[in-house]
């Protein structure tokens, strides 16, 4: 039977958890103790993962290290590159081919990658490249955590380009929302960064695993066989074009320079602002699907702290904290970092009156809640720490309590 | 009466617009007629040949042939080719890049390839200049010449591509010139049906962005040089001529074969042991 193009085929997780013998059957739908890099990797496991490569870099190693164990017997490919620049290309080579393809790094190795990171956004390859960050710039504190990273995600690689970020706040996210990356890397045909902090990277934590079809595992959608003419960045009646894989009779063309639908290089401007136009919109017409972010006591809430990772921890403990002592405080976590809640922010903004953002860098976070909050109504402060240590709850509980905000006057 | 065409042009994209991006009395195009005709003579198909390049003027040969193809970063096509080949191990993958682009940027991962023994021939097309960027000096050009960047003449020695891809590890290394086409269809052909990693660099021309700096003089004549100033291995008297021909051609245990050998063993070993290193009192990183 031919495929069809339009339709996504949807896998079972639990195939791919047993074939990749992580758990017993019976752990299925139980529960693990986990660190988040662990997490991270099995998650890549079970959405399919079947090709990385790497170059080891705390705090992330382990994932290459359990992946180095776990991806040959499965007959899945791992390699170690000679650096980062390479890993990335290596994996961009193999998506080519219909695989499913991760690197794991941090910062210094981030860096590096941002050049082959814009190939992939270019070329609308699917892959999933996790940082795992650390304190920077430059080697800066390789154990300590820090979110000092989040503008890099979005804005790393030059030119203008649409990409999607993720970031747990928790190790049951980390195997969770890996899952996820995979599914939106080859559903949107695009690279999805995946934040994590050092402490979540390294913390154990209970792992619920989640049963079969919980989170459905996605394939790439891929054109149908005998077409006379395959036409690989043509919009084919979707924003995503199908993807053929190398070796499969599509032979097709791959740049990294601006091309026309038929996928050679063109300098035409009205084929170069069709290229765009679609690529941004394939992101901003599916945000329903690609923004994840968990609200928290936001009904009646006058103060809402906003954050992500490690912080949001902190922040759902001192957020209720402060609530059992009479203040209306929320949270809103978001797990999508890029692209930006825009709307989710914006609609916030109009409802409270106190926007707090703790975050483990200079102020990066706030810098876009500062551009979607448009009432000036509306006071937005931050937190903000660098030393290596994470924001504690009774830190971002004082700040919420200072008599200087605005209706804090009691 | 209809002439019959060249066999070239089974594998040129009818699709695309040409003409190329060469410029007239440039080597690189011969170099593709040569690859075109020895992957021919292989007996490969179409469908399991991916040509891949980096940036330059060599760079751009790919998007001219009816292969799956893959124009990638500068000095990066091998780290694509390395995952192309990895995932699919049924793939012949080729790579062409010029000097700038293998040696320099790219000379890392040049390197590694050599080592790894990974299933890929590389041609590197070496016109001893950067000439797409306008005839910047590369890693070979040679001591004392004129380019964009070294005005008053290169001060650098040039590096031998074959010498380094042999004391890599590579398993077949072998040198040509655009002049001697047929020595060089045979070393391609040879090439691309060698177990390990391949290395094939052609001596080519640009006589637009050095010849002429450099008093080379007409396009023909840098074509002819190709022929006096190079020397056949077995001739070779170190009188100062390159030597062609094959420096090695050994027969390696490549890189995907030996990591089926992983895969048996991780599947023997499989259900057995928990990770070692999920012990949690494992010592904290380093840089
Ligand atoms: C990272 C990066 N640095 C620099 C360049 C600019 N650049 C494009 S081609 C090239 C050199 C081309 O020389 P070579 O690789 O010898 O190939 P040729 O054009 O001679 O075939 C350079 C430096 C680039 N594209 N990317
Ligand atoms: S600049 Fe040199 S290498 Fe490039 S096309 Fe012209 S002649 Fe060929």
């Amino acid at each position: 039977m031919q495929e069809t193009t339009t339709e996504i085929r949807f896998a079972s997780p639990k195939r791919y958890i047993e074939e990749s013998l992580i758990f017993k059957k019976s752990q299925l739908g139980e529960v693990g103790f986990l660190s988040g890099n662990e997490a991270c990797a099995y998650g890549a496991l079970a959405a399919g993962l079947s090709f990385y490569a790497g170059y080891p870099i705390t705090p992330s190693t382990e994932i290459a290290e359990i992946l180095s164990y776990r991806m040959p017997a499965l007959g899945r490919v791992f390699i170690q590159m000679e650096d980062e620049i390479a890993s990335m290309g290596a994996i961009i080579g193999a998506s080519l081919t219909g695989r499913k393809s991760m690197t794991a790094t941090s910062g210094p190795g981030f860096s590096l990658m941002q050049e082959n990171l814009g190939y992939a956004c270019i070329a609308e390859v699917p892959c999933v490249v996790v940082n795992v960050q650390r304190g920077g710039p430059s080697t800066g504190s390789p154990t300590s955590p820090a979110q000092g990273d989040l503008m890099q995600a979005r804005w790393g690689t030059h030119g203008d380009h649409p990409i999607i970020a993720l970031y747990p706040a928790s190790v049951q996210e980390a195997f969770e929302l890996t899952m996820v990356a995979f599914n939106l890397a080859e559903k949107y045909r695009t690279p999805v960064v995946f934040l994590m902090d050092e402490v979540i990277g390294h913390m154990r934590e209970k792992v619920v695993f989640p049963k079969e079809g919980q989170i459905p595992v996605l394939e790439r959608r891929k054109p149908p066989k005998g077409l006379e003419r395959f036409q690989p960045f043509a919009e084919d009646g979707g924003l995503v074009p199908p993807m053929a894989a190398f070796g499969e009779g599509y032979r097709y063309h791959v740049t990294g320079l601006h091309h026309d639908p038929a996928g050679y290089p063109t300098l035409r401007p009205d084929e170069i602002n069709r290229w765009f136009e679609r690529v941004f919109a394939k992101i901003e017409q599916n945000l329903d699907e690609i923004l994840l972010y968990r609200e928290e006591d936001l009904e009646d809430a006058e103060t809402v702290v906003v954050s992500c990772g490690i912080t949001a921890r902190s922040a759902r403990a001192a957020a209720r904290s402060a609530r059992a002592r009479g203040q209306k405080v929320g949270t809103l976590t978001l797990q999508t970092i890029w692209p930006f809640p825009e709307k989710v922010l914006r609609q916030l903004g109009s409802r409270v009156r106190r926007i707090l953002v703790p975050e483990l860098n200079r102020g990066q976070l706030i810098l876009e809640i500062q551009r979607c909050v448009r009432n000036p109504e509306v006071e937005i402060r931050g937190i903000n720490r660098l030393d290596g240590g994470v924001i504690t709850p009774a830190q971002i509980l004082e700040k919420l309590e200072e008599r200087s905000w605005p209706g804090n006057s009691h | 009466m209809a002439r019959k065409l060249p066999l070239i042009h089974r594998y040129l994209r009818k699709d695309k617009k040409f003409p190329t991006v060469w410029c007239p009395g440039c080597g690189i195009g011969v170099v593709l007629g040569s690859l075109i005709r020895a992957i021919h003579n292989s007996g490969l198909s179409k469908d399991d040949v991916v040509l891949v390049s980096g940036i330059g003027c060599t760079g751009r040969m790919p998007v001219y042939v009816d292969f799956n193809t893959l124009h990638t970063t500068h000095g990066r096509a091998l780290t694509f080719a390395s995952g192309v080949r990895l995932a699919n191990p049924k793939l012949k993958v080729i790579t062409v890049m010029g000097d700038g682009d293998a040696i320099a940027i790219g000379g890392n991962h040049f390197i590694h390839a050599c080592r790894r023994n990974i299933e890929i021939t590389a041609i590197v097309v070496n016109n001893f200049i950067y000439g797409m960027t306008g005839g910047q000096f590369s890693p070979t050009t040679p001591t004392g010449d004129i380019s964009a960047t070294s005005p008053f003449g290169n001060i650098a020695q040039s590096v031998d591509i074959c010498e380094l891809a042999r004391d890599c590890g590579a398993s077949y290394v072998a040198r040509s010139t655009i002049y001697h086409v047929n020595e060089m269809e045979k070393q391609i052909a040879r090439a691309v049906t060698t177990s390990g990693f391949s290395v094939v660099e052609v001596l080519s021309t640009c006589y637009s962005r050095y010849g002429k700096l450099n008093q080379k003089g007409s396009p023909r004549e840098m074509f002819r040089a190709l022929k006096d100033q190079t020397v056949p291995i077995a001739k070779a008297d170190g009188d100062g001529r390159i030597s062609r021909g094959v420096f090695i051609d050994r027969a390696e245990a490549a890189y995907s074969d030996t990591y089926q050998t992983i895969v048996a063993k991780a599947r023997e070993h499989d259900g057995g042991e928990p990770l070692p290193l999920l012990n949690p009192t494992r010592p904290g990183g380093t840089p």
